[in-house]
């Protein structure tokens, strides 16, 4: 354990080493190009390769393969980059490979303002691509954040063996901070679940435990796994029987459910006796809590509830977090993604008697408490 | 009871997974005669104790080429459209030990997957690609494909290619990777001994195999008999020694050139890459 003076994509780079990355492979883009420069060098000291593919869609499909032959692998990326991807990713999801995604947000769509922050991927970041699946998707606020949830990401990924993303934004990743490392020794590592079986019977995805997740043969063991980005069945084989599709895609789709409890992660901010609540992530979250602050010095009960695995969202803290509220504000640079997560869980959890609020803040930087103040009232909302 | 070993009903089965068969190429398909040759060099090198058939990782994209990893009995990928040497090179960065192939066709290979190629030439990146040029887009239904030759009719370019098509092979021999050739299934021997050459090199190595596709590009060019379409082939076929890249030619009406056209031997980018960072001990061999 050493402390750091780092900014975030440091800090992911050092989290990614601590859990265990052997391979990395990238293509440039801002913000993240630091965090793939700091690897280049510090990667192969610990044995690691380091890889420059000639795009993004290399680099994904690069990762699959890598993988599946054993190594813990990752890239990070920014917007564009990170669409590129998505064909991949959903690649990576159908034939079950861990590996991880670090998404800087920087501003949209398209090429936006390479250099600015932005919030605007975090529907795509739980789905990405065509096609039905679910990833795990984690935002950390800090330095020390981004440091712990690259090594919780990479643990994610092998529990239920898919593609984790890491969503940070071009503030927090350049922002310096004391940051804890701590050696692979002193961290929680999670490892792929290995065959029982001999490698006649194996079928690589084929689960029979109640977690959905099948073992997981590298290549090169002798067990002959296919990953079939087709339709397949337990063997690997291709089929268009409706139902063998359904067991398939169903159990891509609710094993990260299934699982919830060892993944999700939140945290609350004097939630427990407040009015109103604010929602937020990454950064913006950084600002709103200032603001609750701020609020809190004014007599005006606020809060600040932090989901920190976006996806599986933590709905049973975020319920309890707005037990006694009245009024919910989620804060966010996009036009109100986060938002539609949120009316979705208050909707099936059948809360009405609520007034929920979008304070979709559509800007290339991140505000401060006085300026999410100042849209409030600009609003015209009466919230205390 | 007694278990009776079964005696394989061909001298490849343990190569294939036989349950998956009859597979899906149509009669007069060149597809089969190319992976048959590959698997024929595998089991040769194999028995002369030269290669490790589990550490073959057996990568293919998307397309009737594509279709054969799914019939293999190796380790083995059917990866997004054109993706398959972007796969097979995370393979290799990830374990040194093991020998990605790379089976495909022309659409996957060099139009979508053409920037992976490119690149993966360029570095010597440590894999083999075999791919297979029927040039067509056979299993969408004979749609334009980047090989298929100037002014003959597609079902999208209904009034003939205006394209002129890409030579994939001597756009790779411009990159000078360590192996390049192009045979033909009219010369199946040829296939055969280019394949077990090029598995035990290190860096990139290049195979392309002009293939007949009767059922589709045949019809497209009234060579609807398999035989017919052969013979056809076999006509353009002219084997060269270049002296210059431009003695290679892709030219339907009158020569395609095949031969090996490099054969040498330079540190692929595994081995640059470990011993620049004094990470040798971690390469496998082959």
């Amino acid at each position: 354990m050493r402390q750091e003076f780092l900014n975030s994509n440091q800090a992911v780079a050092e989290g990614a080493m601590s859990a265990g990355l052997n391979v990395y492979i990238g293509y440039p883009i801002t913000p993240s190009s630091d965090l793939f420069e700091y690897l280049s060098e510090k990667l192969p000291e610990r044995g690691g390769v380091v890889f420059q593919a000639e795009d993004e869609i290399a680099t994904i499909n690069a990762l699959v393969g890598a993988s599946l032959s054993g190594a813990r692998t990752m890239t990070a990326t920014s917007g564009p980059g990170f669409s590129l991807m998505a064909e991949g990713v959903g690649f990576a999801a159908m034939v079950e490979a861990p590996l991880l995604i670090v998404n800087v947000m920087r501003t949209g769509p398209s090429t936006g303002i390479a250099t600015q922050i932005g919030q605007g991927d975090i529907i795509q970041s739980r789905w990405s691509s065509h096609g039905p699946y679910n990833l795990v998707v984690y935002a950390p606020a800090s330095a020390q954040e981004a440091f712990d949830y690259t090594v919780r990401a990479f643990n994610a990924a092998y529990i239920v063996r898919t593609p984790a993303v890491l969503l940070s934004d071009a503030v927090l990743a350049h922002t310096r901070e004391r940051v804890t490392v701590r050696e692979s020794h002193e961290v929680e590592i999670v490892d792929r679940k290995k065959p029982a079986e001999p490698p006649s019977e194996y079928k690589p995805y084929r689960s029979d435990s109640s977690d959905m997740v099948p073992s997981f043969a590298y290549y090169g063991e002798g067990y002959h796994p296919i990953a079939e980005s087709l339709s397949h069945d337990e063997r690997g084989y291709y089929k268009t029987d409706p139902r063998i599709y359904r067991n398939l895609v169903e159990r891509l789709v609710h094993k990260v459910e299934r699982n919830k409890a060892k993944l999700v992660e939140s945290r609350s901010y004097y939630t427990d006796d407040a009015d109103i609540v604010f929602v937020a992530i990454g950064s913006m979250a950084r600002s709103v809590l200032a603001l609750v602050r701020d609020l809190r010095a004014d007599g005006v009960k606020a809060g600040l509830f932090r989901p920190i695995s976006v996806w599986p969202f933590d709905d049973e803290s975020f319920v309890s977090s707005i037990s006694g509220a009245k009024s919910i504000v989620v804060v966010e640079l996009n036009q109100g993604q986060l938002y539609e997560i949120v009316k979705s869980v208050l909707w099936e959890r059948g809360i009405k008697d609520m007034s929920l609020h979008k304070l979709d803040m559509i800007l290339p930087e991140l505000p401060g408490p006085d300026e999410i103040l100042e849209e409030i009232n600009s609003r015209g909302w009466r919230l205390w | 009871m007694v278990v009776v070993a079964q005696k394989p009903l061909h001298p490849l089965d343990e190569y294939l997974r036989t349950d998956r068969l009859p597979h899906i190429w149509c009669p007069g398909c060149g597809l089969g005669m190319i992976l048959q040759a590959f698997l024929w060099s595998v089991k040769e090198l194999y028995e002369r104790g030269k290669i490790d058939p589990d550490k073959v990782v057996f990568v293919t994209g998307i397309g009737c080429t594509g279709r054969a990893s799914g019939f293999v009995n190796f380790d083995s990928a059917h990866t997004p459209h054109g993706r398959a040497i972007a796969f097979a090179t995370g393979v290799k960065l990830a374990n040194p030990k093991l020998i990605p192939v790379v089976f495909s066709g022309d659409g996957d290979i060099a139009g979508i997957g053409g920037n992976h190629l490119l690149h993966a030439a360029r570095r010597n990146f440590d894999v083999l690609v075999i791919m297979a040029n029927n040039m067509t887009y056979a299993l969408t239904g004979g749609q334009l494909a980047p090989t298929t030759p100037f002014t003959v009719y597609s079902t999208t370019t209904p009034k003939g290619n205006p394209d002129q098509p890409l030579d994939a092979t001597k756009m790779v021999y411009a990159l000078k990777p360590n192996y390049v050739a192009r045979l033909s299934i009219t010369h199946p021997t040829l296939i055969r001994e280019s394949i077990k050459k090029a598995l035990l090199k290190r860096g990139f190595r290049w195979i392309e195999v002009l293939s007949t596709c009767s059922e589709i590009f045949g019809r497209h060019i009234n060579f609807r008999d398999p035989y017919e379409l052969y013979e056809r082939l076999k006509k353009v076929v002219k084997f060269r020694r270049p002296q210059s890249i431009d003695d290679i030619k892709y030219d339907w009406d009158n020569e395609i050139t095949c031969g090996t056209f490099i054969d040498k031997d330079d540190p692929g980018w595994m081995e640059t890459y470990m011993k620049m960072y004094g990470l040798e001990d971690k390469l496998g061999g082959l």
